[in-house]
């Protein structure tokens, strides 16, 4: 195998966690608890995908060998993709896709911001796309976390649920292994441990609001981001990937 | 603007007004259902703004308005329609003398 | 406009004037029942037909081919979601509750677009839709944007300049299959012949069997009838058929030297009414679809309705 370009890594990284949120939030479209959240969560698919594809292009490039977005999107394997797990578990109820939103978007947000000044020019331009977009699904989410949690006593329960289902998969966010390390040498990534305790700031001052509780920090999955995924990555690319692959020498 | 404020499960109906863009005022651009006026702005942003369409959003709960009634048009507004006076187009200025 | 002090039928006859002199009605002028019934019929199975319609293309967002392909639909099928809304409000203006309207849906009782009630089994299909059914739909609406009833009027100017962008990415979708490989070619042709005949009944049944139709007119809420309009439909889909270089699956399909238009053969009115009366393909998973989604949306609508009650609540402590 030959050498990992850390670059290369990383923008596959950014881009299929972008992308395989985007596709599990687009599996909401016409099916919300309203028709006003169709089209709020939509908006934010359509964030995730339009992040997805700066990225995996900028990829492409890095990379050098005439892979496009879509070359990458739709033509690698499960192993092969580089996602955060907790973007690729299935959408669930309201209340998982929110508060996954939640403490995925709060991340980004953060992350995103401090990439802004990135010494790599394509990726502090991406950064500063995403971040607004990553604030504002932050803001959205947390309203409606807060709503649940102080709902009803079912929408209460739902909430809890998500949280506890979810927030092993979180840390994952906040792992570095030795990309990580080579990007934030050259300054091209932020740090992501250096805000985790500001961003475990506000996700907790939600999560009080709503009147839930964190669990225990006891598990925490990893894997993803090199390749070793749950087994829900594969149906969820199998479904997204159908058309490609069954017509490899089509243009759409 | 509809007399019936409720719907959706008892969610309050707002009417919408969307600044275009800086120095325009805000326009009535539609009404919306939602439980609270957060969750109208969030809707109103979706809904009304997915082109570009807005640099400002204002909610007001439709039952918060208070509108003329329409037989009261003729009372209201017809007096107005004499006053032609009010009119640059009814003077008689010499077309040869700028800047009138 | 109507004087309130007038007597019944001296004002049904002012109303007719007005609308008949190219006047708009907003919402609190006086109107006829019957204009008004006659809208929230027009307006919500209008409503309905968008919601409705987000599920035979939402069927392939995830589905959709390229990041780029995936976006456009997304945006689409977002867009009727909007347009939906726009005219649940338009209709909303008649004193009629948007719970009541998709109550109506739900129990079968308010109709919705015939169309949505095929299947999309293909890719192509998405293609077809944006080209056929939105390009039927645009012909069908732009009259609408001077409908005499304001708000709906309003409404659908919103939604045609919106969905300009529909057909055309229909369009472009269909472009791509058809000069594409010889396995999309045949996807896009498949697709324009299961599409055809139910996008050309889409202008619903011809003049002589349409009940509603000369009122409508009359009071200016329809501005052309539906064989005038499936007429345009037909002339203008012809032509760009031959520039996708597919072919309309109708053999008797000819120019009319004389007329200057495109005679079709026979419409399958039986098919139609089928469909009408809930006997389509998808009628019964479009309608579980939706009462699902509805119904699995509950918690969701009662923990807002719940949690802005306390807010209420605690700002009214704070207040006191």
């Amino acid at each position: 195998m030959s050498k990992v370009d850390p670059l290369f890594e990383t923008c596959l990284r950014l881009g299929d966690t972008a992308l395989v949120l985007g596709q599990r939030l687009a599996e909401w479209s016409s099916k919300a608890p309203t028709v006003e959240l169709d089209i709020a969560l939509s908006n934010h698919a359509l964030d995730m995908i339009g992040q997805a594809q700066l990225f995996l292009e900028y990829a492409g490039r890095v990379e050098g060998k005439g892979r496009d977005e879509d070359a990458l999107a739709y033509h690698r394997q499960d192993f092969e993709f580089r996602n955060a797990m907790i973007a690729e578990l299935p959408k669930g109820d309201f209340a998982c896709t929110m508060v996954r939103q939640l403490l995925f978007a709060t991340y980004a947000s953060m992350f995103y911001e401090r990439m802004t000044a990135s010494t790599d020019a394509d990726l502090a331009a991406i950064a500063g796309k995403a971040e607004k977009e990553m604030a504002y699904h932050a803001r959205h989410a947390g309203e409606w976390v807060v709503r649940l949690g102080d709902g009803t006593e079912e929408s209460h329960q739902r909430a809890q649920d998500a949280v506890n289902l979810l927030w092993p998969y979180a840390h994952e966010l906040f792992q570095t292994d030795v990309v990580d390390q080579a990007m934030i040498e050259t300054g091209v990534l932020p740090d992501a441990a250096a805000f985790k305790g500001e961003w475990l700031g506000e996700i907790e001052a939600v999560l009080k609001r709503a009147t839930l509780s964190l669990p225990e920090d006891d598990w925490m999955p990893s894997g993803g981001r090199s390749g070793q995924h749950t087994e829900h990555l594969a149906y969820l690319l199998a479904e997204m990937q159908v058309l490609p692959r069954a017509y490899p020498d089509a243009k759409w | 603007m509809t007399n019936d404020a409720k719907g959706k499960g008892g969610w309050p109906l707002f009417e919408v007004f969307i600044r275009s863009k800086q120095g325009l005022s805000h326009v009535h651009a539609g009404s919306l259902h939602a439980a609270d006026a957060k969750m109208a702005i969030e809707n109103a942003r979706d809904v009304y703004t997915r082109r570009n369409e807005g640099t400002s959003i204002w909610v007001v709960p439709s039952d918060a308005i208070s509108a003329s009634a329409p037989e009261d048009k003729g009372t209201l507004f017809d007096p107005a329609d004499s006053k032609i006076y009010r009119h640059p187009t009814f003077y008689t200025v010499p077309d040869d003398v700028e800047c009138l | 406009m109507v004087h309130e002090a007038s007597a019944p039928d001296e004002r049904a006859e002012q109303f007719d004037a007005w609308v008949a002199d190219e006047n708009k009605v907003e919402p609190q002028d006086w109107m006829p029942e019957g204009y008004a019934k006659t809208l929230v019929r027009q307006i919500s199975q209008h409503a309905h037909s968008e919601i409705i319609g987000m599920q035979p293309e939402g069927n392939w967002i995830t589905r959709a081919p390229s990041l780029r392909r995936k976006a456009i639909l997304l945006a689409k099928v977002q867009d009727e979601a909007g347009h939906g809304l726009y005219l649940y409000s338009a209709a909303e203006t008649l004193n009629v509750s948007r719970d009541q309207m998709e109550a109506d849906l739900m129990s079968g009782k308010a109709k919705y677009s015939s169309i949505f009630n095929y299947p999309t089994l293909t890719w192509a299909d998405v293609g077809a839709i944006g080209w056929l059914v939105d390009g039927a739909a645009i012909v069908n609406q732009i009259p609408l944007c001077r409908c005499s009833y304001g708000p709906y009027a309003r409404a659908m100017i919103r939604v045609c300049k919106e969905e300009s962008f529909h057909q055309r990415q229909g369009f472009e979708l269909m472009m791509a299959l058809s000069q594409g490989t010889p396995e999309q070619k045949a996807m896009a042709q498949d697709a324009l012949n299961r599409w055809w005949w139910p996008a050309v009944q889409m202008f619903g049944p011809p003049d002589h069997d349409s009940p509603h139709s000369a009122q409508s007119m009359a009071w200016k809420i329809k501005r052309f009838s539906n064989d005038d309009l499936r007429q345009k439909f037909i002339d203008m889909a012809v032509k760009q058929a031959q520039a996708l270089h597919i072919e309309i699956p109708d053999p008797d399909l000819k120019f009319n030297e004389e007329t200057g238009h495109w005679d079709t053969g026979e419409i399958n009115w039986d098919e139609f009414w089928a469909v009408v009366k809930g006997h389509g393909p998808c009628s019964r998973e479009r309608m579980a679809n939706r009462r699902k989604a509805h119904n699995d949306g509950a918690w969701v609508r009662e923990a807002a309705t719940a949690f802005a009650a306390k807010e209420r609540a605690r700002a009214e402590k704070v207040a006191a």
